[in-house]
């Protein structure tokens, strides 16, 4: 799950970190009174959950509170990247000297947390990362000591901050850790982290992204989620306990296992068609798992033809036909279906869906439903 | 044919040839539970020896038909048995102390097929057990199956034969569809190893590797992969440096789209990394076939096998 700018700068501010005084503003006239307090120039930016909000024109530098104003009602109407925009961040304009990256993540590879710093920030780190890998440094943390002091200091060296700042490098350093760890966060991340004219450090902007495993031991952030940064379907489909995302093509996958429903999706396109989405109905066949599942899938519009691919394990094919057959009666499908059966009793759960009134192809291999399905949608 | 180091040996070294057979002595963590309960009959069903069960608060009671003694804690269940694995079906937010407790008693082999364990926790769990020298593997996985020898998870027994074939896998139904395809074509299996779709796992693609190049039954492998990460390429690169044994790959998610989590917590392109474009060209990289598609695992695995 991921956090707004607004949010994510607060929760690291909790811990230490730096941040300019701002406030959030859902209409221009809030705007107008958080600039007025903050005496200006100051910085409207929109809260959206995407990146490349100043090259959209979804951040601006507002001389007065007039200005201000007329910004964020310009801000609030725009539409980035297909999020809308509902809050502006209005902060204090910061007197940049320089601008630092500083980060935490979850590395993979290592099994550790990560703290990564750049001199070269204000620019996403991907790009640093292909332009310039050199300009990154790394510490490992451990994770039963924590970040320790001389690291920090090492990183604060490597990226060439001067003496003034070592103590308050550090300080900020370890707040952002003790952030990324007390939410349990897979991500998070100053970006610039800058350094103003008078030598102090400030996180001018900020970004976490929340393991959603571990939302249960924090059901204040849980309930931050921007539910507009969510397509409804994958809303919907998340609260039902479904996986689902949407994809731009017109065949519709309703598949058990998540390793499966991709493979499903890549043969759909190996033989010249394209996935609608990505659909785990995940264990048993509940009948009302699977009506939800398939009205997700046919409420998408450009939906040609569906195909099930269903492989019975632990779960039998007839007691997933079963729950298919119960989950017709409820939505009645309009487009060509395809289902594949494969496991445990699969005769007997083709037999079923064969012998249904439904328009049902069923196929016995991978290769022959994918096939059916991309000739159907055509 | 390239000259092949051979990879170091661990000072680690499993007392099974790949993880579990007839020797396996299995404790149940959560055998009470709905899950835990209903597997342990599968398991039981399919040969494997389960010598007890773990649930707090339960010790004293039998379980499975009153065929599995039920304990407290695994201290106190391996002061009874001999048992020599473990696996967890324990609820995510209580399943790293149910590792954590059975690394503690010195269970060797810890299998978890918990889904939805918090990343950070599993962070400290797997460096507590590399402290303990407890193999790990999982979570949020099927767990092992040495066909007619034993089932530690929830893979369908059935669908395996007995063969000379290793499978590694990051998925469940996906390794049930290739193990199947594997076996309707009449080449078996020595052991499907799922290690499982979280970010922290583990068990990994090269730990497996190592165990499938160094048992004598085993002549080739099968690795599916999925988007997210670098463990495949880590993979390719181990199978260049170590591996004498052929191995085919596949790789799942080459439609996928960048920075939406496909299911598992693991499965995600983030940041340009972990696209199945880069994982498919690692592999190819180091003349490992890439299959397009499931059915193909076994045309590959014919064609190397015949």
């Amino acid at each position: 799950m991921k956090l707004h700018e607004y949010q994510s700068k607060r929760l690291f501010s909790e811990h230490g970190v730096p941040i300019p005084d701002g406030g959030v503003a859902t209409n221009p006239g809030q705007a107008r009174e958080v600039t007025e307090r903050l005496g200006s120039p100051v910085v409207v930016k929109s809260q959206v959950l995407v990146g490349g909000r100043g090259k959209a024109g979804g951040i601006k530098l507002a001389q007065d509170s007039d200005e201000a104003e007329s910004y964020a009602r310009e801000i609030l109407e725009m539409n980035i990247k297909g999020f809308p925009v509902r809050k502006v961040l209005v902060d204090e304009a910061a007197d940049i000297k320089t601008e630092i990256y500083l980060g935490v993540v979850l590395d993979r590879s290592a099994r550790r947390t990560v703290m990564m710093a750049s001199s070269e920030g204000g620019v996403e780190i991907e790009e640093v990362a292909e332009r310039k890998p050199e300009a990154i440094k790394k510490i490992i943390i451990d994770p039963f000591l924590g970040l320790r002091g001389y690291q920090t200091l090492q990183l604060a060296k490597e990226i060439g901050l001067g003496k003034e700042q070592y103590r308050s490098f550090g300080r900020t350093a370890r707040g952002l850790y003790e952030a990324f760890t007390a939410y349990d966060a897979s991500l998070a991340e100053i970006n610039p982290l800058v350094v103003t004219e008078d030598g102090q450090l400030l996180a001018v902007d900020g970004k976490m992204v929340l393991d959603d495993s571990a939302l249960f031991r924090h059901p204040d952030l849980a309930k931050m989620r921007d539910v507009d940064a969510e397509a409804p379907a994958e809303r919907e489909a998340r609260q039902a306990g479904l996986s689902y995302v949407k994809l731009d093509g017109t065949i519709g996958c309703m598949v058990n296992g998540a390793g499966l429903a991709m493979a499903t999706m890549d043969i759909i396109k190996y033989f010249g068609g394209s996935p609608a989405n990505f659909l785990d109905i995940g264990g048993g066949a509940q009948a009302d798992k699977v009506a939800t599942a398939l009205r997700l899938i046919l409420a998408d519009e450009s939906v040609k033809a569906v195909l099930f691919n269903i492989f019975g394990g632990i779960t039998r094919c007839d007691e997933v036909a079963a729950g298919i057959l119960e989950a017709f009666e409820e939505i009645r499908p309009t487009v060509p279906l395809v289902a594949r059966l494969v496991g445990t009793n699969e005769e007997e759960g083709r037999r079923m869906l064969e012998e249904s009134t439904y328009d049902l192809m069923t196929a016995n291999t991978l290769v022959d439903a994918a096939q059916r399905a991309v000739s159907a949608a055509e | 044919m390239r000259h092949k180091e051979p990879f170091p040996r661990q000072s680690r070294e499993d007392t099974v040839t790949v993880l579990v057979d007839k020797e396996t002595r299995l404790l149940v963590q959560g055998i009470t539970g709905r899950e835990g309960e209903f597997h342990s009959e599968q398991m039981l069903d399919y040969g494997t020896r389960i010598v007890g069960g773990v649930t707090p608060g339960k010790g004293g009671q039998k379980a499975c038909s009153d065929r599995v003694p039920v304990f407290d804690t695994v201290a106190e269940a391996l002061k009874e048995t001999d048992a020599n694995a473990s696996i967890v079906y324990v609820p995510a937010r209580f399943a790293p102390d149910a590792i954590v407790e059975a690394a503690d008693a010195g269970v060797p082999l810890i299998v978890c097929i918990t889904e939805g364990i918090p990343a950070l926790d599993m962070v400290r769990v797997r460096a507590y057990l590399d402290q303990k020298g407890s193999r790990l593997v999982g979570p949020n996985c099927p767990g092992l199956l040495s066909p007619e020898q034993a089932k530690v998870g929830i893979m369908p027994g059935h669908i395996a034969t007995p063969g000379s074939t290793g499978v590694v896998s990051r998925s469940g139904t996906l390794t049930y569809e290739v193990v199947y395809a594997l076996t309707n074509r009449g080449l078996g299996q020595t052991t499907c190893i799922g290690i499982g779709g979280d970010p922290i796992i583990g068990t990994d693609f090269i730990d497996a590797l190592k165990l499938f190049e160094k048992d004598s039954e085993t002549e080739q492998v099968v690795l599916i992969g999925e988007i997210g990460g670098t463990a495949e390429e880590q993979a390719a690169e181990f199978i260049n440096e170590h591996m004498t044994k052929p191995v085919i790959a596949f790789v799942a998610g080459r439609t996928a789209p960048p920075g939406k989590r496909m299911g598992h917590a693991g499965a995600i392109i983030q940041g340009g990394t972990g696209t199945a474009a880069d994982k498919i060209a690692a592999f190819e990289a180091v003349g490992v076939p890439v299959a397009e598609h499931p059915e193909q695992i076994a045309d590959f695995v014919d064609q190397r096998h015949g």
